[in-house]
């Protein structure tokens, strides 16, 4: 049976509860009523309110608490209803979590679930994908898986991991991508890419949703006689130079795409470490399919025009690949 | 609760005409948003969230009719009747919701997250509570400018667990900043009861933290909030300081559209479907002779009639043009 990108992250939760007695969930409506978008519905019924806390409307505190008790040597997975509001708990996250363990050697093992994303008519504060907030702060980890396979994997690392993880699963996917996935416990390495797609005459790097809007394209594009290939990056921070420069001295064209907006944007710190790596190896010109800079609009025409799309990054595609 | 006081005869006519306006608004706003929740959004017309203030309507209603010319208010996203008694019209608010460019967001946004600075509205965000030190700055402009004017901070009893709320009041508060703080405690914050929001039994204990006065409120009684509000708006604008309503209601519907609400024990649907504020303004005022039935029909006929063609013009206003996606980031651009 097929499981959801929404079942797996499910899953990765569970079954490291299971494993660990020190991991354990808060935040808002995700006890009794099993979360917004029900990633935890049966977790409360399980394991109990000691292990799955229902918190009041303050995430600043749900972070803070956290924090605490990891601290203390407990492993908690705090939910953001919305990756949008965990602007609340900034500080909590870049000031104390990311710099405990520079300043005075304290690991604060704490994941921060961030469901985040576009393309669901949530408007300009239920839409974004706010990872560069975090992926310019030296001292956290960032992901943002696009598979099932990664969503559990990636979970689990997460948990395990020794410093704070601020996980972003796209709304978007949820329900929409399922696969099958191995019996028995993985975890997917924390800091490495993967390739998606292997093709000869261009690399599309990416992450999130926008790894089926590459996959989409470069499918297209094989109609074409293009063979694309197709970088996942799976975490933002540590970035994977190494898979992200390797594809590109293969292909020896490189197209960037996210959903988030341009400016200060993933494609750019990209861009800067492929032109320092692999500058000579480059056949034509950086691309960057993204978001303009706008906040995300709400009404369906506005929104359509402003997310990437599979024909935005076939027409700048094709357009490289002929350079 | 109808209680028939002496009075002076021009007042039994005032309390008349304000018993017809918050019913009028009531109704009004009950109707734009039936048609919003049940309707539209069934339809399609209408995506993303969507929330009301069904069985609340007393509170943005009767506190928004005390507010004055140059009075600011910062609605939250459930107290639709500021808006319809600010002058926002019916069909622009549904606009609004379908994502039209007539709404007041042009379609930038949906819902109630809106404003209005012509109207001296400010929109909210979503982050709850993030309007709370916004409306005590709001006050301190006017304060600054000399004006005689005071600013309405709505949120839900939800919103108080946020630090901006606490930050907020008691900016407000050392500051002396002419500020209501208007709380629609309706016992739900999404799925989360009030006991787990808080360990104080009302939002109003907090009042004295701030050294605020603060005072419980029956919030499905129009009447009671105008009142309340009226004496809050007076304290402030004499220069006082803030002052902290609660006014006690129940949301009569899920958090949004999508939710059924099962969480909610059915006794409390039971208890407070009885507490319906606009029929207990109807009950009262036919008690006190305010209103005649049939008037109070004909004045239901009227709010669907305008409501009719609120819908039939708002569905005439076009989806903005993504050409127009890049406008209005910056001034001039
Ligand atoms: C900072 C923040 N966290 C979470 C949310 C998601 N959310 C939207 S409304 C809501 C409940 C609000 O409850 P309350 O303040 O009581 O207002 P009510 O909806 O009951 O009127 C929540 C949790 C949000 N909008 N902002
Ligand atoms: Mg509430």
């Amino acid at each position: 049976m097929p499981t959801t990108y929404l079942e797996a992250i499910r899953e990765g939760l569970w079954e490291e509860m299971e494993r660990d007695p020190g991991v354990f969930l808060l935040g808002e409506d995700i006890g009794v009523y099993g979360g917004a978008f029900k990633v935890t519905a049966g977790f409360y019924e399980h394991f109990g309110e000691k292990r799955v806390v229902d918190t009041p409307i303050s995430e600043a505190a749900i972070v803070g608490a956290a924090i605490g008790a990891s601290l203390m040597g407990l492993r908690p997975v705090a939910e953001m209803q919305f990756a949008d509001f965990i602007t609340c708990a900034f500080d909590q996250i870049v000031n104390f979590a990311a710099k405990c363990r520079y300043r005075w050697g304290a690991a604060v093992p704490i994941v921060v679930r961030a469901p985040s994303g576009g393309g669901v008519h949530g408007g300009p504060f239920h839409s974004q994908n706010p990872e560069m907030w975090f992926v310019r702060t030296p001292g956290l980890k960032v992901v943002a898986p696009a598979t099932a396979y990664d969503a559990k994997g990636l979970m689990k690392a997460a948990i395990r991991d020794n410093d704070p993880v601020i996980f972003f699963e796209h709304k978007g996917l949820y329900r929409r991508i399922k696969e099958n996935l191995p019996e028995g416990d993985y975890a997917v390495p924390i800091g490495k890419a993967r390739i998606a797609r292997e093709g000869r005459d261009l690399s599309i790097v990416t992450y999130g949703a926008m790894v089926w809007t590459a996959l989409e394209a470069a499918e297209r594009l094989a109609e074409e006689g293009a063979s694309v290939e197709v970088v996942d990056l799976r975490t933002l921070l540590p970035l994977d130079r190494e898979t992200i420069c390797a594809s590109v001295r293969k292909t020896s064209k490189v197209l960037l795409l996210h959903e988030d907006t341009r400016t200060g944007g993933m494609a750019g710190e990209l861009a800067a470490s492929i032109t320092e790596s692999v500058f000579e190896d480059l056949d034509g010109p950086i691309v960057r399919v993204t978001a303009p800079d706008t906040p995300v609009p709400y009404s369906p025409p506005l929104e359509e025009a402003f997310l990437p799309n599979a024909a935005k990054v076939i027409e700048k595609a094709r357009w490289l690949w002929k350079y | 609760m109808s209680t028939t006081t002496e009075a002076r005869p021009g007042e039994r006519r005032e309390q008349a005409e304000l018993a017809r306006k918050c019913f009028y608004y009531m109704a009004l706003m009950r109707e734009v948003e039936d048609r919003i929740e049940r309707k539209l959004y069934r339809q399609g017309k209408i995506v993303g969230g969507v929330y009301v203030g069904r069985g609340q309507e007393a509170i943005s209603v009767g506190s928004a009719l005390v507010a004055e010319e140059g009075d600011v208010l910062c609605p939250s996203h459930r107290d639709m009747g500021a808006f319809l008694i600010r002058g926002v019209p019916a069909w622009r608010i549904l606009a609004q919701y379908m994502g039209r460019v007539d709404g007041l967001t042009r379609g930038r946004d949906g819902n109630m997250h809106m404003g209005d600075l012509k109207l001296n509205i400010i929109a909210i965000i979503s982050a709850l509570a993030a309007t709370v030190p916004v409306a005590a700055g709001a006050a301190l402009a006017l304060r600054y400018q000399g004006k005689k004017n005071v600013a309405l901070s709505y949120f839900g009893e939800g919103s108080t667990s946020l630090g901006h709320w606490h930050e907020g009041l008691n900016f407000a508060s050392v500051q002396k900043l002419p500020v209501v703080f208007l709380c629609n405690n309706n016992q739900y914050a999404y799925s989360t009861p009030a006991e787990a929001q808080m360990a104080c039994a009302n939002v109003a204990d907090r009042g004295p933290a701030y050294n605020m006065p603060a005072e419980i409120v029956d919030g499905n009684d129009a009447l009671a909030v105008y009142e309340a509000t009226r004496r809050a708006a007076a304290h402030a604008r004499g220069g006082n300081g803030p002052y902290l309503l609660e006014c006690k209601t129940f949301r009569m519907t899920g958090h949004s559209a999508h939710d059924a609400a099962h969480y909610v024990p059915q006794h409390l649907w039971d208890e407070w479907g009885k507490q319906d504020p606009i029929e207990r303004l109807e009950a009262r005022m036919l008690a006190e002779e305010w209103s005649a039935a049939e008037e109070i029909e004909a004045e239901r006929a009227r709010v669907r009639r305008e409501v009719d063609e609120a819908v039939e013009r708002a569905e005439r206003s076009p989806l903005p043009d993504a050409s127009t996606l890049l406008e209005g980031v910056y001034e001039n651009q």
